[in-house]
């Protein structure tokens, strides 16, 4: 029994949302009090476990499997369930990774546990472990609990704990050797590639003007446009503008997309949703015009300008010139 | 080649939601339904394939109840989907995705689809694991985040997005539950014709009552309002009123004008 964190690998390192996931599980381990084990699976993995070693923990297993040099659902989600058998931890926890939405469910239909996704905050109450996520779209939290004490498989999502706050630690490493065969592996994957960042750094600009699918239509973009030339800022969109093709894909913000700090973040006819705010989060100010005021973006924002961007921003727009 | 698209109903994203009195649901009085937007792009990307392929069928699934579930399985096979599945559940409704999950293996099992496609994620409980769960629960080779598909004999090769902007292909043999992303392509209206022929197409009903279920495995204890602790100033007044003060922040508060 315990807690067991599950690192993933990003080049040679550590992902940045896997030490997020560690401040979480150890947080974890501390209210439950249980023992945390940290568990790096891959190929060549000594850089990898050399950074666990770092972490507060009760000890580090270490998997080292040829056929885990690349990622893939099945050699990941074998591995994951036969460590689950081994080890029977109380909770598995990592971060809501790209990764982890692609294989998680798949050990969780092997081993018989519940995977809770995209958990923002945990808490320890009446002896039950209760878990927080945002439903109906980011505008409601639900509690999640597991039924009947099995194992729970739990992804945290981007920033709901702090890379930070991790305790460091010099951390005992064991090895265990698994089996796992080629014919276990279904999927063949090619070389990951990057489409064409079209030459536009949004990570650089000062001031962005951000539009969302709140426009409705294409031939309002121009009236955005004419915005952020008068503000002096780029133009970015949230990803329904791009999937419909108003605007280039390398102006998009997100998870998907680029990630963007600027001093000012002006969004325009976009909800909020969390993919999108990870994006854009990390901005000094932020002001969003929507016409919704329960819009999750409004609790994020600076300043929430509630009413219709067909009128505040034409009028927007002409201030600015005439200043 | 036999498809099955999972397709959900769920409230309008940009719906004004409340919890119920119970804390276990939302208030349901003034919401609207939609088709779960990730499955239009799934259900379009099954069409696509059936249409350039010239043979197969495509089969819509749906769990939900008989008041409303109906309208979207409707525009499915108005669409073109060839008949569908419709799972009753009158509510309270199933939060535990492994249990949806189960309901649906227990409804489609015996088809034997060559390919399951179903949405990233749906809006009201953003599980975003419910085609993975069935697909591995039918032995299937799963993907996710798929951007782009192609189809080659017992195979499938699949445009997986990863994180920041980068993509990866992946082939996988057939059987295989695909979850697709939002933007894989441009879903379709319905045509005038597709939607005469609709009512002809054969929609099979299932009880959610009548299958063999088990207690589930995760459980949703309380639905409510979250608290943020970030401050936020409400600009109000009428467009020239908003836009004088937005004007004063831009100058006096962030400074991003010349004074
Ligand atoms: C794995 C994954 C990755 C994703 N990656 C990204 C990403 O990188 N970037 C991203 O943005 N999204 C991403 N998404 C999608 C994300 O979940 C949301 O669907 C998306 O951000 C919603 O965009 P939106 O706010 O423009 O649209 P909506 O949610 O539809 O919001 C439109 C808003 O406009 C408002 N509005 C409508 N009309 C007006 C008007 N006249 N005046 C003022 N306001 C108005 C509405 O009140 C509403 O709040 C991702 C999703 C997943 C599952
Ligand atoms: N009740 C349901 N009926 C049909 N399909 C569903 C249902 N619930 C979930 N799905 C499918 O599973 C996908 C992911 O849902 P979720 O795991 O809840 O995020 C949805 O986009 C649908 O394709």
């Amino acid at each position: 029994m315990g807690i067991l964190v599950i690192l993933e690998q990003k080049g040679n390192s550590i992902h940045g949302m896997s030490l997020e996931a560690v401040a979480a599980a150890q947080d974890m381990a501390e209210k439950l009090n249980s023992k945390l084990s940290i568990l790096v699976m891959g190929n060549d993995i000594d850089p990898l476990t050399q950074q666990a070693k770092s972490l507060e923990a009760s000890e580090v297993i270490a998997v080292n499997h040829e056929l885990l040099k690349e990622y893939s659902c099945d050699g990941f989600a074998e591995i994951t369930k036969q460590v689950v058998e081994i080890e029977s931890p109380e909770f598995v926890v990592m971060a809501h990774t790209y990764m982890v939405r692609d294989f998680l469910p798949s050990v969780s239909v092997f081993t018989g546990a519940p995977f809770i996704a995209d958990v923002i905050s945990f808490r320890a109450e009446d002896g039950n472990s209760v878990f927080t996520k945002q439903m109906f779209n980011s505008k409601l939290g639900s509690d999640i609990v597991v039924r009947g004490g099995s194992c729970g498989l739990v992804s945290f999502q981007s920033a709901a704990y702090q890379a930070s706050a991790v305790k460091r630690g010099d951390t005992p490493v064991r090895q265990i050797e698994l089996s796992l065969s080629q014919e276990q592996i279904r999927s063949k994957s090619e070389e990951p590639f990057q489409e064409s960042s079209g030459g536009v750094d949004l990570t650089s600009a000062d001031v962005i003007v951000s539009v969302g699918r709140g426009i409705g239509e294409d031939t309002k973009i121009p009236m955005v446009e004419e915005l952020a030339k008068a503000m002096g800022a780029e133009i970015a969109a949230s990803r329904p503008v791009i999937d419909s093709g108003w605007l280039p894909p390398f102006r998009q913000v997100g998870s998907s997309g680029q990630n963007v700090s600027p001093k000012l973040y002006f969004s325009v006819g976009i909800s909020g949703a969390i993919q999108h705010v990870v994006g854009m989060k990390g901005s000094q100010s932020i002001i969003a015009i929507n016409k919704d005021p329960d819009a999750p973006i409004f609790e994020l924002a600076d300043y929430a300008v509630v009413g219709d961007l067909n009128e505040i921003v034409p009028k927007l727009t002409e201030a600015l010139q005439n200043q | 080649m036999k498809i099955a698209v999972l397709i959900k109903q769920v409230p309008v994203s940009d719906s004004t939601f409340r919890p119920a009195e119970n804390e276990l649901w939302i208030e349901e009085g003034q919401i609207q339904y939609e088709m779960n937007e990730n499955d239009s792009f799934a259900l379009e990307e099954a069409l696509l394939i059936k249409e350039k392929r010239g043979e197969g069928e495509v089969v819509v699934v749906c769990m939900g109840p008989s008041g409303r579930a109906p309208r979207v399985i409707r525009e499915a096979l108005a669409k073109g989907a060839d008949r569908a599945v419709h799972i009753v559940e009158e509510g309270p409704f199933e939060t535990d995705p492994h249990q949806i999950a189960h309901i649906l293996f227990e409804s489609i099992q015996s088809e034997s689809f060559d390919l399951i496609f179903s949405g990233l994620q749906s809006v009201d409980l953003g599980m975003g694991q419910t085609g993975v769960l069935l697909g591995a629960m039918l032995g299937m080779s799963t993907a996710t985040l798929a951007m782009s598909t192609e189809i080659q004999e017992d195979k499938i090769r699949v445009k997986r997005e990863l994180e920041s902007g980068w993509f990866q292909w992946l082939t996988l043999p057939l059987p295989a539950s695909v979850s697709i992303q939002s933007g894989i392509n441009t879903p379709r209206y319905p045509s005038l014709k597709g939607i005469m022929g609709a009512k002809k197409k054969e929609i099979k009903t299932i009880n959610k009552t009548d299958l063999n279920l088990s207690e589930g495995l995760q459980k949703v204890t309380r639905i409510y309002n979250l608290e943020t602790d970030k401050q936020t100033e409400y600009i109000e007044g009428d467009p020239d009123v908003q836009v004088a003060r937005l004007m004063d922040i831009l100058k006096s508060e962030v400074k991003v004008l010349g004074a």
